[in-house]
């Protein structure tokens, strides 16, 4: 849970560095340059899309170990704790997004579904309808995110995402025991904080820029 | 004459019961003419009786080592044959379950709780003695075994004390192996702080929760041997009689806590080690599941009760609050270190703010009166004199409404100042936090004050019980195969037990005594085995549910509990920090009127075959309300004054207490004489030959 | 004062339990959480009712027997046990719900009172340095630091109670199992056994159907004796490290 945790989080400031690609003013060329060069990696020594599909199984796997240890934690619970358990439960620990880390885990995954669809495999495409036509990655999110709507729903899947994650980096630390002293708590939870915001911000900056028109062509 | 406030439900029914008592003349005062004695129809006396296990022609200092080489062996496959039987597990049952199973025995170990982690030895918070000299302060074997032979008043058996003091150095070699967490100086080597009645260091703590570490070591000792199977546990039963085949103890009868069921378990021997009976106080430190029915019912059977009337009223508790009471507080003798026991030294002041009361304006009375000791003279004559300062209407805190010895009403304080002011400022307030921290919390928890700020209250509450089933050196009773060991027995506090000795004793009886002792009795078995259908087990299995039917049958108006509390006030009233002859008489007629209401009038809920905690109080209490009146006669047969036990007709000028060494010199060892009849008293004359016997004096 | 007492009553382990409203007069704010409960049962003895069964013991927070869930959390929320709550931290005419430890491997016996024996074979599992009576060196023959043995002490107050698996989300009892890890692991004398402890201490938690730790934090909220959430860290390293020990002993 805690490996897979920090390598999906990992991923996240990947991803989030390399969209801001889009901020460079050229009308997406260095974007498309960075996408294809996902797809090229290693080319002509590897493969075609050799290193991007290698890249891929090794996410899908850290998330289905994710998903599969996070079921059987939950299986375990439900088994010994499940039910509601006391007619006016309250919680000392300020701990809401820690309690809720299996809801806020099934909105990424179908968030992440979505996303995929329509940013990979190009089977919804808000903002834009030709079905025929695949357009090149930076127009693609340009479509996307000038439909008001598209915005706001990425805002809202991105406050679950970083929910999971505010909890979910201070916890993958402490199960690998890095949580030694009070002090070592205050580190790893403020770090915690700190990688949730800038994953935030880091992530929304396109998206609101692009609606607001700042970027474009 | 006490803190114990009554409710008006109390009064009420003590006015009915003192209706209730049979005009006698024990009850007029001229009866106080001639001393007690047999002939008064109390007690019956009987032959003389000795240990002899102990040889006395060894050396002391030789005689525990001369004892484990005669007593005979059984070798280790042997004792795969043998089982015992082990009544808690405290210090004394657990420490003895572990060790015992460790030797390859097959043990059955019994609680009424439902973990054996949650025996009552884990609230002892001061600390454990033992010889170890680290601190090159002049202890020794020697000096230990002297201190506690003399704090508690020359009472017992020299010969236990000292083989106490001698393997006392090696409970805490063997504790730390456990991996209890003693205090440690930044050095990394064990720390050790001084107690009450004595002037060395040589008390070991884990800071104010000594008992818990050491239990919960000995717990998981014990823990160990019921994974490795040696040992097998039974929580939540408790022991309800004693099964004795042919003059021997062979097996217990228990009643299922959770289900009701009663069954009998047999063994090669029995061991009990039950603690203490405080709880006949009704109040007291004692948790409130403590009591006496596993010994009382041993005593039934013909195990001797050893001095039942020496009781220990710990001085630094916390004073009672109101009439719906359940349970006193103590606060750790280890507070005496350094706080300062006051109370002003005018009466009008005792209403004021303590903090407002100038230095020249307070008492502290026990610097004054024991310039040598201070605030840590031994625990008996801490606690008479803060009531002596409270009775001088000195006292401090909310008045309360009790009764005098007379039977009239008064409004007394019961309360005297235990002041960290001079600490604080001494050390400041985190050092006294570092020692004293946990204390200080538990105090704010229960009365709402503050401790760093305002002196604390405290007074004496029943703490503890010197007395206990007669044992001979090898902790056997009068019954062969029986065992009594720590709290339970009687053997080695005398009349009064010093501070931090209780662990010790617990914990050597355990880990190093019996496990020494027991082989000699255990070396003739396996003993022909019993069942069920044995004519004994069938009496004892008989007599528990027609008990119990009994009891569930009364269905009368009184609760168990109402009753209790009764017993208790006429406890603590007449055989409490002081006792007087006439007084006693009151009580032992009081207490056979109030056991005569118990069986008569008591209602007790629900059915045996259910968790029915009515049920198992109203068995421990018709046990208590047996145990309440020999204890009475203990007392009143002992016209002497000794440690815990102080007789109001036998105090000095000065009021201390003042022995009759040439009378008696003894140990009360009494036999049942049956239902309604007289109890036999045995003396088993104390023999002191490497200590002189000295009216004691801490001043 | 006046409260209003809604208890959960539940007449043994496999019948369903519920809420039943008591209400009761005349309570002291003196009076200790349990002695109020003692005047209830007082009060519905003498009504020919059978009083609520509750565990307690002691009444001075050590020996860990009482606990009882007191609206929705564990023990009350004062950072202390049952018996040491005192009914000053209630106003007058408060309404308190009562409820028992709620977990599956806690299975109720009656009423307020839980099994809890699975603690104690968590214990067997390993909870204790293998030292038979009398083989003992000297108590100064291995000194040990005195922050480490205050860290060991600090763990060792844990009095199984039973409120950490009460009150986590999950229903683990990974805050009792690692202050045991904890204390031993700091003491020179619980090396030898350190590793081979961890793991079958954890495997006999699991087996004993106790939920996952996903540090939440609940546990050490409530702990009456403040064991901090840092002791299942120190297990978690213990038990990665075991996974590179081999110890001959089984899991």
């Amino acid at each position: 849970m805690a490996v897979t945790g920090l390598l999906l989080i990992g991923f996240l400031l990947m991803h989030m560095f390399g969209n801001f690609k889009m901020l460079i003013p050229d009308d997406g060329k260095e974007f498309n340059e960075y996408s294809h060069w996902l797809r090229e990696f290693g080319y002509p020594a590897l493969p075609h899309k050799l290193f991007l599909w290698i890249f891929r199984i090794v996410l899908l796997s850290a998330a289905v170990l994710h998903i599969w240890s996070a079921a059987k934690l939950r299986l375990r619970a439900n088994a010994n704790a499940g039910g509601k358990r006391y007619r006016s439960q309250k919680f000392m620990e300020k701990s809401y997004a820690a309690r809720t880390m299996i809801w806020g885990g099934i909105l990424i995954l179908l968030f992440v579904i979505i996303h995929i669809l329509q940013y990979t495999a190009e089977v919804l495409r808000f903002g834009y309808d030709n079905p025929d036509r695949s357009l090149a990655p930076f127009d693609r999110v340009l479509a996307g995110f000038s439909e008001w709507w598209v915005v706001l729903f990425y805002a809202i899947a991105m406050v679950a995402v970083c929910m999971h994650v505010l909890h979910g980096f201070w916890s993958a630390f402490a199960t690998l025991g890095a949580n030694a002293s009070a002090g070592a708590r205050k580190v790893l939870k403020t770090l915690a904080w700190i990688a949730a915001a800038l994953l935030y911000v880091g992530f929304m900056i396109p998206p609101v820029l692009i609606l607001f028109g700042v970027i474009g062509r | 004459m006490t803190d114990n406030p009554q409710t008006e439900q109390q009064v009420l029914v003590e006015a009915e019961a003192e209706t209730m008592i049979p005009e006698t003349g024990s009850q007029d005062a001229s009866a106080a003419q001639a001393p007690v004695s047999a002939a008064d129809g109390y007690w019956i006396d009987g032959e003389d009786i000795a240990d002899t296990k102990a040889d006395l022609s060894q050396p002391i200092d030789k005689m525990w080592q001369h004892r484990q080489f005669s007593a005979a062996l059984v070798n280790p496959a042997n004792r795969r044959k043998l089982t015992v039987i082990i009544v808690g597990t405290g210090l004394a049952g657990g420490a003895a379950a572990a060790t015992l199973g460790e030797a390859g025995y097959n043990v059955l170990n019994f609680c009424y709780q439902d973990s054996p982690r949650r025996a009552h030895s884990i609230a002892a918070q001061g600390g454990i003695n033992a010889a170890k000299n680290y601190r090159n302060d002049g202890d020794s074997t020697f000096r230990l075994f002297y201190d506690t032979v003399k704090g508690g008043d020359y009472r017992a058996r020299e010969t236990n004390v000292y083989r106490l003091a001698e393997v006392s150095a090696n409970i805490i070699d063997q504790c730390v192996a456990q991996g209890v967490p003693f205090a440690r100086e930044y050095g990394g080597l064990l720390d050790t702080r001084s107690f009450g009645g004595v002037q060395v260091q040589r008390t070991f703590y884990a800071r104010g929760q000594t008992g818990q570490q050491l239990l919960i070591g000995a717990y998981q000792a014990l823990e160990r041997q019921v994974a490795a199977g040696t040992v097998k546990m039974h929580t939540r039963h408790e022991m309800v009689e004693l099964i004795v085949v042919d003059g021997r103890a062979r097996g217990i009868v228990t009643r299922d806590m959770v289900t009701g069921k009663i069954q009998a378990h047999y063994a090669d021997a029995v061991v009990l080690a039950t603690g203490g009976y405080g709880n006949v106080f009704f109040l007291s430190t004692n948790a409130m599941g403590c009591n006496v029915t596993a010994n009382w019912r041993a005593h039934r059977k013909g195990a001797y009760f050893g001095n039942p009337c020496y009781t220990q009223i710990h001085p630094t508790c916390i004073p009672v609050h109101g009439e719906t009471q359940s349970k006193l507080t103590l606060m750790s003798e280890s507070l005496r270190n350094d706080g300062r026991i006051w109370v002003p030294k005018n009466a009008e002041d005792c209403g004021k703010d303590p903090r407002q009361i100038p230095e020249e304006a307070r008492d502290y009375y026990l610097e004054r009166i024991y310039p040598a000791f201070g605030n840590l003279v031994p625990r008996d004559i801490a606690s008479r004199q803060a009531k002596n300062m409270c009775d001088e209407g000195r006292g401090v805190g909310p008045a309360v409404t009790e009764r005098d010895h007379d039977g009239n009403e008064r409004e007394m304080r019961r309360g005297v100042y235990l002041d960290f002011a001079d600490a604080i400022k001494r050390l400041g307030q985190k050092a006294v936090e570092a020692k004293y921290g946990n204390l200080f919390d538990m105090y704010q928890q229960i009365t709402g004050e503050n401790p760093y700020e305002v002196p604390m209250r405290i007074y004496p509450a029943v703490h503890y019980t010197m007395g206990g089933l007669w044992v001979d050196y090898d902790l056997q009773s009068s019954i062969p195969g029986l065992y009594v060991t720590g709290e339970a027995n009687f053997s080695d506090h005398g009349a009064n037990r010093l501070g931090a000795s209780a662990l010790m004793q617990g914990l050597a009886d355990g880990y190093f005594v019996l496990p020494n002792t027991i082989n000699d009795y255990l070396a003739a078995g396996p003993f022909e085995k019993v069942d069920d259908s044995h004519p004994a087990s069938q009496e004892a299995l008989t007599s528990v549910k027609s008990r119990i039917d009994k009891m569930l049958s009364i269905n009368g108006t009184r609760t168990v509990d109402s009753i209790h509390k009764e017993l208790g006030h006429i406890m603590w009233e007449y055989c409490g920090m002081e006792r007087w002859e006439d007084g006693l008489k009151t009580a032992i007629e009081r207490i056979r009127a109030l056991r005569e209401e118990f069986w008569t009038n008591v209602k007790v809920t629900g059915v045996n075959e259910d968790f029915n905690q009515a049920l198992e109080r109203a068995g421990r209490l018709a046990d208590f309300l047996e145990l309440g009146e020999l204890m009475c006669i203990d007392a009143l047969h002992r016209r002497e004054s000794c440690g815990g036990h102080f007789r109001g007709e036998s105090q000095t000028e000065e009021g201390e207490a003042l022995r009759h060494d040439d009378e008696f010199l003894y140990v009360a060892a009494w036999e049942y004489g049956g239902d309604g009849a007289q109890p036999v008293l045995h003396k088993e004359p104390l023999v002191y030959k490497a200590i002189e016997l000295k009216q004691r004096s801490y001043k | 004062m006046k409260v209003t007492l809604r208890i959960w009553r539940q007449a043994n382990a496999n019948s369903t339990g519920q809420l039943v409203t008591y209400p009761l007069d005349g309570v002291s704010e003196d009076m200790s959480f349990l002695e109020m409960l003692d005047m209830l049962n007082e009060i519905l003895t003498e009504r020919n009712e059978e009083p609520v069964a509750f565990d307690h013991d002691c009444r001075e927070g050590i020996c860990g027997m009482c606990g009882v869930v007191i609206n929705g959390v564990a023990h009350g929320g004062q950072h202390t046990t049952t018996c040491q709550l005192h009914m000053r931290s209630f106003s007058d005419g408060a309404i308190i719900d009562i409820e028992p430890w709620k977990a599956g491997a806690f299975p109720v016996i009656k009423d307020l009172v839980v099994d809890r024996t699975a603690f104690d074979r968590i214990i067997q599992a390993g909870g204790y340095i293998s030292a038979n009576t009398g083989s003992a060196p000297d108590a100064h023959a291995t000194p040990a630091p005195k922050r480490e043995a205050d860290i060991a002490f600090d763990n060792a107050t844990c009095i199984g109670c039973g409120a950490c698996v009460a009150a986590c989300p999950n229903g683990s009892a990974m805050l009792f199992t690692s202050a045991k890890i904890t204390h031993l692991a700091m003491l020179p004398q619980g090396q030898p056994e350190r590793y081979s402890r961890v793991k079958s201490m954890v495997a006999q938690h699991d087996a004993e159907g106790f939920g996952g730790c996903t540090n939440i934090g609940e546990c050490s909220q409530v702990c009456p004796k403040g064991i901090p959430l840092e002791s299942i860290s120190q297990l978690n390293r213990d038990l990665v490290k075991s996974l590179f020990k081999g110890d001959g002993k089984a899991s």
